[in-house]
């Protein structure tokens, strides 16, 4: 079961940028979140700030306090930890060209050093099922390499590897941006399916996107979180002028 | 080519209306230029038109080019004509037995590998000697190089990086007769005094270092030297390929929550594996090729030791030393054979290398998006 997160007065810069200001919200768990915005706003380093990604960039830093759960992740713990119990799905796909289908779902638990094959069987089909890429692919797990796969299976492939390590929140950067709609659809009905038994962050250009799979959106701009409300208040009933711009295509 | 081709018909399209412009108006006054010819501009119509169509230029010019991208492909034939042509002695005496067999002496049953005078002629101590040198070269080139290109890419500091990287690879450009001089001074009196006895002591039993050469110099020596002379190569293109793996790649392992070596290995290393085993080869066939260093600490002496402190001899090193004073023919077409052997290995190493670095840097792993 995934667990909710809590964000106090967060702010991150990118060398002199301060590209998030003062974010403060609760994300709960087990609902699937969306976060809107137009480019440049701070939704992408908002979610890159949830697992500590962001500051893999050298010229990156962040102030403020995130608590996952119980933890507090930039007090009580490590990255590498904490990047252990957050999956992560980019915005575009990055399977590893020179493993294996299996290899690939498998390749979280087999860096951490778990060697069950039994298990790890179990938990490869199980990962590609939850991704609805097991029937397409469950004849060449060992003999395709996962850069083989089409645009749209390479992103399933790689919720597969996110899925596999069992997180508590699984943070989706713009999941569909680089996939036609056909894929787009299966990555939507499978965040759908996910989010009952993970906490689901989704980054997305796409309003629609935001509308059909979360309950909740919140909407940047400029760094700074404008609005944060359920996804049917913010589509239909918006408190703020600038949301309203945003979602009725004034601007953006 | 296809520039100049698409550019002549243009060319020829031109001149007929060229000619119309400039044709004499019917009834009009007499001469090339007509009556545009009067005006101010004359004199660099006239002289444009002077120049003709510079066809012969043109394709002088091509020629002259065609001719110097072709030379490459006569230079290389030329040598490897000569070299069959010359090493013909060898072959027609001893045909392909001169790489694989060697005399014996009849009274002893002691090797004779390699005595001009007598008519003992066989490369297999020299092809014994360049093989161990270039192979203990890899084992100490390889891990060192792969460190130094994994620092430069992944954890030196931004302001570090631009000079280190530039001194590695002026280590390339020195020329090799001055790392044959430092290794005689510095590297082979530190080896012989204290090294090879160490070497030795510890690994003695292995039978591969048995401290009986007071020289200091050997199979131990030359390995060393190439190391370094191989390191900069190897470093250079294996930091090459780790460049070129996507940054999403490295993203993809951190996010799983590897650590940094966990995230250089599956992120990096392994995407980059075809190319660094092309750089690799490219060292290896800079090593096998080696004269001058290798000359001067190999010990030339045409035998096989197991011993790796021991005197050898490697092909480039025999025949630098014993071309000039060879005097019968077979001696000489022996050593021609050896450089014959000797280029054609180094061409087909270069080859194979240069195209796993070319496989990976071409964006193979780009695949991935």
């Amino acid at each position: 079961m995934g667990v909710g997160i809590e964000v106090t007065n967060l702010n991150a810069w990118y060398g002199t940028n301060h590209t998030l200001q003062d974010i403060n919200l609760h994300i709960p768990a087990n609902h699937a979140t969306a976060l809107i915005g137009p480019s440049g706003c701070g939704k992408s380093t908002f979610v890159r700030c949830l697992n500590r990604m962001h500051e893999t960039n050298p010229i990156a830093r962040v102030t403020g306090g995130v608590k996952v759960g119980d933890v507090d992740i930039y007090a009580d713990a490590k990255p590498v930890e904490i990047r252990r119990r957050i999956g992560m799905v980019f915005q575009r796909p990055n399977p590893f060209p020179t493993m294996s289908i299996y290899d690939n779902v498998a390749s979280g638990l087999k860096l951490n050093g778990y060697r069950n094959r039994r298990v790890l069987d179990e938990i490869v089909e199980k990962s590609l099922r939850n991704s609805a890429l097991w029937d397409e692919v469950k004849d060449d797990l060992r003999k395709k390499s996962g850069a083989s796969l089409s645009g749209g299976q390479q992103q399933r492939l790689c919720i597969a590897r996110a899925l596999a390590v069992d997180p508590e929140v699984l943070l989706m950067d713009e999941p569909a941006s680089a996939l036609d709609p056909v894929s787009t659809s299966k990555i939507e009905d499978l965040i759908f399916e996910l989010k009952s038994q993970y906490t689901i962050v989704i980054v997305t250009h796409n309003m629609q996107q935001a509308a059909r799979v979360a309950e909740k959106t919140g909407f940047f701009l400029n760094g700074r979180l404008v609005e944060f409300d359920s996804t049917h208040k913010i589509f239909t009933n918006p408190s703020d002028k600038r949301t309203e711009d945003y979602i009725t295509g004034r601007f953006g | 080519m296809s520039e100049i081709r698409t550019f002549q018909p243009q060319f020829q399209q031109q001149k007929p209306s060229e000619g119309q412009a400039y044709a004499p108006q019917p009834g009009g006054a007499p001469g090339p230029g007509g009556q545009m010819g009067d005006q101010s501009d004359s004199a660099i119509r006239a002289f444009l038109r002077a120049r003709g169509n510079s066809a012969l230029a043109d394709g002088g010019f091509r020629a002259l080019m065609v001719l110097c991208g072709f030379s490459i492909f006569g230079i290389v034939a030329l040598i490897a004509i000569v070299l069959i042509y010359r090493s013909g002695l060898v072959w027609h005496n001893f045909g392909l037995r001169f790489f694989y067999t060697y005399d014996k002496d009849p009274a002893t049953g002691q090797p004779l590998y390699w005595d001009p005078v007598n008519g003992h002629f066989s490369a297999v101590p020299f092809l014994y000697g360049t093989l161990v040198s270039s192979f203990l070269a890899l084992l100490l080139a390889v891990p060192l190089a792969i460190g130094v290109a994994i620092f430069l890419t992944e954890m030196c500091p931004k302001m570090l990086r631009a000079p280190l990287a530039f001194l590695t690879e002026l280590l390339a450009a020195i020329p090799s007769v001055i790392y044959g001089l430092w290794a005689v001074f510095i590297l082979v009196p530190l080896l012989r005094e204290h090294v090879n006895p160490l070497l030795s002591k510890g690994l003695g039993w292995t039978g591969l270092f048995t401290d009986d050469n007071p020289t200091g110099l050997g199979f131990v020596s030359a390995g060393i030297i190439l190391a370094i002379m191989i390191l900069p190569i190897i470093s250079s293109l294996t930091r090459e390929v780790m460049i070129a793996v996507p940054h999403s790649q490295r993203e993809a392992v951190l996010a799983l929550g590897a650590t940094r070596w966990e995230m250089i290995r599956m992120g990096v290393l392994r995407n980059a594996r075809i190319g660094i085993v092309g750089g690799v080869m490219l060292g290896l066939g800079r090593a096998l090729g080696e004269t001058m260093a290798v000359a001067m600490v190999i010990g030339n002496t045409a035998e096989i030791h197991r011993n790796l402190l021991a005197n050898g001899a490697s092909m480039a090193s025999v025949i630098a030393n014993e071309y000039a004073e060879a005097t019968s023919d077979l001696h000489r077409s022996a050593l021609t054979e050896l450089g014959l052997a000797l280029f054609i290995v180094t061409i087909l190493v270069n080859a194979l290398a240069r195209l796993l670095v070319w496989a990976v840097t071409r964006g193979a792993p780009a695949q991935a998006h």
